[in-house]
């Protein structure tokens, strides 16, 4: 191989009680396309914000080379100057600024007086929008372009800084498959411009199709690189499981748990009921995100949504729920052959309804409290002893959730921001597991967990249905569904397009009828 | 908030078992800085004013005059923690302060009310002044600052309307007492007030069992707990603070009524904050509200009684303040929002909401009030005095904020 663009060696962090990397190692090589994978927690991004200036010099230990020359980058101003960008996972553009602008924020194009030469501003943004495939205005506000496009403004805004590595974090975690596609493309054509990539990504089909090499990390350590094809041009030679077994230490043979079957006396009985359930957009009243949507799902059954972004999953979801989006139109919704008219959260939470967020972080857990307190928080009126909430039962439930649901963290007392994705998510599901509902909708609910923790997300899923729990389970990534579901119901523009069982369903069949658009 | 970040369990330590006591008390004061931090502040400036004016500040009349004087202070403050941690602000409680003592005014000096009767529809009146704010609020969906900066112009302006611009005098006895009196004395002549040593006695005790029972349930639930040895001489140390406090009052007229007044809310508001599903939900509120409100919160019930309780305090700092000059005026209770306001944040509330004490609220208004006091005996100008309270709010919440920093990645 030439000589490498990045060379990392030897790095070790140590935070306050914990050692978060311990000597990794990491080359880049010119022009490469260069994944690392690991669980959450394994390290990924400390190892970033070490090359990239945020934990600046002098607080870790090794050696950083950038094109053969060792750099020691006091802040991430240092970095990007050498040509290093970082591209983070949630996205740092600003809504009301135009694209231009954004693209121009911190390194604004002056003229020679010191104010703003707009001209050329304009002139530049759009060569850099060219040059992304993106076709937008320069002077149209990033808030109105999807978090797609938003995500190519991002990397514009790199290019800008005439950029030589790019770190991309996650980078198509929110985006829907169409989306995903272009900005791997997009990777791919900067590499033929020399430019050379970092991907941290959990989903190993796109690793697969542009990374040339992947490193693993797993508790702060470099496991392994493994070289996943020859030359840009050659196939793949490295398969998931091979990946997945470097992450997690051990073969998984099983991604998903055998599903257990439900036998109890209600089991063939249908358990949540949504007829013609129409909802209009909340501001924009011309439009129907959901329209005339009817389903059910029975007890013991795990049903699955499958659509693609704005298809209207989450918004039915939300809108059953309480009518918590948009404004409701019409439509019935039938729990255990009682209709309820459940036009508020509590009332839908009194119907037997849970709806477990696919946001945990905005619309799931309170990140300053504990998990204690987190857990309860539906359940509290139910938690009562003479009229205030019965502590010693509260911290038994929660210590309860912690054990079974295998949440971790020493005590219940600890804060739920500081917890792990996955260990979140955990939280989540205790939190609703313990409302006892009949009918739990789960809106993606692995996202952004590692694979490890997704299966034991899984077996969770699975258990309640043994237990007669009607599962709707909506999820953006087909095999899952396919996996854990007893039919999948399609969806597009808000309409369902097809129904579908689980001897029917593959991802082919699926994909067609998720891009089904009306005609 | 009383949660308690405790170290990982790698080895299985038994709870109780000797496990570095330092550690386990620095981690202890670690989680609750903010508070521990304040408490610590707090008892310095007390020390640094005690010896600065030759044991002047802790002579018994002047602290039943610290009391009194910062009483309405308190009761604001305890009041806007609540609504701080509901993740909001209220401006127009020293203007409510105002309103309230010029219709309490109003109804006992131009109408020959009884005061009983007064003070309950003051109560009342700032009850619906917070409906009304709160409605705006909740239901309307505008902004706290901009009802509540409506509500102080609109309080103003109405007290003056009420009182034509003068001031009304003078209250009855009863009324008055409520800033100004103390508890009765009873039973025989000792050297002290004997209903204060019974109260005294009575807080020790309560203080105890408290202690006592978190620590059961600590040992029960296999938290970590501090070592035998320690948690003793912090109820030592705890009771023998009591103690100085009680014989201190007991050795002039004993407990302020409006000391019990505090005490009340103090325990009773704490406890509903704690332990009530509401004061769960208000804490969630300002933590996330679209989390709360999807986990079933009935988040604009519960933010507009966070201000109807609000207005019901102001309403009470109101009467209190009116019966300690004897007089509803125009310009009564001008800046109290502000102080009310920094009181709270230097006693742990957090400017985005879901944190905070009741108790947090008192310290931080005794950090000011110690402060007020202690400069004014020393003779420091109120120019001064501004200026240094200005400082120690920056620093207090500076202090956190960096601490916060240090202790976070």
């Amino acid at each position: 191989m030439t000589r490498p663009v990045l060379e990392m060696r030897d790095i070790t962090k140590t935070f306050p009680g914990v050692k978060a990397l311990s000597e990794v190692n990491l080359t880049v090589g010119p022009g490469e396309i260069h994944a690392i994978c690991g669980e959450n927690g394994a390290g990924k991004s400390t190892l970033m914000k070490v090359l990239s200036g945020v934990h600046e010099h002098g607080t870790y230990e090794g050696e950083i080379s950038f094109e053969g020359e060792p750099v020691a980058f006091g802040d991430i101003r240092a970095s990007e100057q050498r040509g290093i960008v970082i591209i983070h996972q949630e996205l740092a553009l600003i809504p009301y600024l135009s694209v231009a602008e954004n693209i121009f924020l911190g390194n604004e194009q002056t003229s020679a007086r010191g104010f703003i030469d707009w001209q050329g501003t304009l002139r530049k943004a759009a060569a850099l929008l060219a040059q992304v495939g993106l076709r937008e205005q320069p002077q149209t506000p990033v808030s109105a372009l999807s978090v797609g496009k938003q995500q190519l403004v991002e990397i514009a805004k790199a290019l800008s800084k005439e950029v030589k590595l790019l770190i991309l974090d996650e980078p198509t975690a929110a985006l829907n498959d169409e989306d995903s596609a272009t900005l791997l493309d997009l990777i791919l054509t900067l590499r033929e411009q020399g430019i050379a990539s970092i991907i941290i990504s959990h989903k190993l089909g796109e690793i697969r199709r542009i990374a040339d090499t992947v490193t693993i990390l797993r508790d702060g350590r470099t496991i392994e690189t493994l070289t996943v094809r020859e030359t840009p041009e050659s196939e793949p030679q490295l398969s998931e499981d091979r990946i997945i077994r470097g992450m997690v230490g051990r073969d998984l043979d099983r991604r998903f748990p055998d599903r257990t079957h439900y036998e109890g006396e209600d089991a063939e009985k249908v358990a949540l009921e949504v007829g013609g359930w129409t909802v209009r957009h909340p501001t924009d009243h011309q439009r129907l995100v959901v329209d005339d949507v009817s389903l059910n799902v029975r007890h013991g059954e795990i049903v699955g949504i499958a659509g693609l972004m704005g298809a209207g999953r989450t918004e039915l979801a939300m809108s059953v729920f309480g009518r918590s989006y948009g404004q409701y139109v019409g439509g019935t919704l039938t729990v255990e052959g009682r209709e309820v008219t459940a036009k508020t959260v509590p009332a839908a939470v009194d119907a037997g309804i849970a709806y477990v967020t696919e946001d945990r972080k905005q619309y799931g857990l309170n990140l300053i409290d504990n998990i204690n307190r987190n857990i309860s928080l539906p359940s509290l009126p139910g938690m009562r002893r003479h009229g205030v909430v019965d502590e010693h039962h509260e911290r038994s439930v929660a210590e309860r959730y912690r054990t079974s649901m295998n949440i971790k963290a020493p005590t219940v007392f600890e804060q739920v921001g500081r917890l792990s994705g996955g260990n979140q998510q955990k939280v989540v599901l205790s939190k609703w597991i313990h409302a006892d509902p009949r009918v739990l909708i789960l809106d993606e609910p692995t996202r952004g967990i590692d694979v490890g923790a997704k299966f034991e997300i899984y077996s969770v899923i699975d258990e309640l249905a043994s237990q007669g729990k009607a599962v709707l389970f909506i999820s953006s990534e087909l095999p899952e569904l396919l996996g854990m579901c007893d039919r999948i119901y399609t969806m597009a523009e808000g309409r369902l397009t097809g129904e579908i069982t689980r001897a029917d369903a593959t991802q082919e069949v699926l994909m067609r009828h998720m891009t089904q658009n009306r005609s | 908030m009383t949660t308690s970040t405790t170290p990982p369990k790698d080895a299985s330590p038994k709870p109780g078992a000797p496990q570095s006591a330092g550690a386990l008390l620095l981690q202890n004061a670690r989680a609750n800085m903010r508070q521990y931090g304040m408490l610590v502040a707090l008892a310095f400036i007390v020390i640094l004013f005690q010896i600065w004016t030759d044991g002047t500040l802790l002579l018994p009349n002047n602290v039943s005059n610290l009391i009194q004087q910062n009483s309405y202070i308190l009761i604001l403050a305890m009041g806007m923690m609540l609504v701080i941690i509901a993740g909001h602000i209220d401006l127009s409680v020293g203007s409510l302060v105002a309103f309230v003592g010029a219709m309490s005014a109003v109804m006992m000096v131009k109408h020959d009310m009884p005061w009983v009767l007064a003070l309950i529809l003051s109560l009342l009146i700032g009850a619906v002044a917070g409906a009304w704010q709160g409605f705006f609020i909740a239901y309307v969906g505008i902004p706290s600052f901009i009802v509540t900066l409506a509500g102080m112009l609109l309080f103003r302006g109405l007290t003056q309307i009420v009182l034509e611009g003068q001031s009304l005098s003078p209250f009855p006895e009863g009324y008055q007492d409520l800033a100004k009196g103390f508890i009765p004395e009873m039973g025989p002549y000792t050297q002290y007030h004997n209903p204060t040593l019974v109260f005294g006695l009575l807080a020790i005790l309560f203080l105890l069992l408290r202690e006592w029972r978190t620590r059961r349930q600590q040992v029960a639930y296999e938290l970590d707990v501090l070592p035998q040895n320690l948690w003793i001489l912090k109820c030592v140390a705890m009771a023998a603070a009591v103690t100085a406090f009680t014989l201190t009052l007991a050795s002039f007229h004993g407990v302020p009524v409006v000391m019990l007044v505090m005490c009340a809310l103090l325990i009773g508001l704490g406890y509903v904050m704690r332990n009530a599903v509401v004061g769960r939900h208000v804490y969630a509120l300002g933590g996330n509200k679209a989390a709360a409100k999807l986990s079933g919160v009935k988040d604009k019930r519960v933010t507009f009684m966070v201000f109807v309780n609000m207005g019901v305090l102001a309403a009470l700092a109101g009467c209190v303040y009116a019966a300690r000059l004897n007089a509803g005026t125009p310009q009564a209770g001008l800046n109290f929002e502000l102080e009310a306001i920094a009181a709270a944040f230097i006693g742990g509330a957090s400017m985005s909401g879901g944190v905070g004490t009741v108790m947090g609220a008192v310290i931080g208004g005794l950090v000011l009030g110690v402060l007020n006091n202690g400069m004014s005996l020393v003779g420091i100008g109120t120019d001064y005095q501004q200026v240094i309270k200005g400082l120690v709010l920056l620093a207090a919440v500076g202090f956190d904020v960096w601490n916060k920093r240090k202790a976070g990645r």
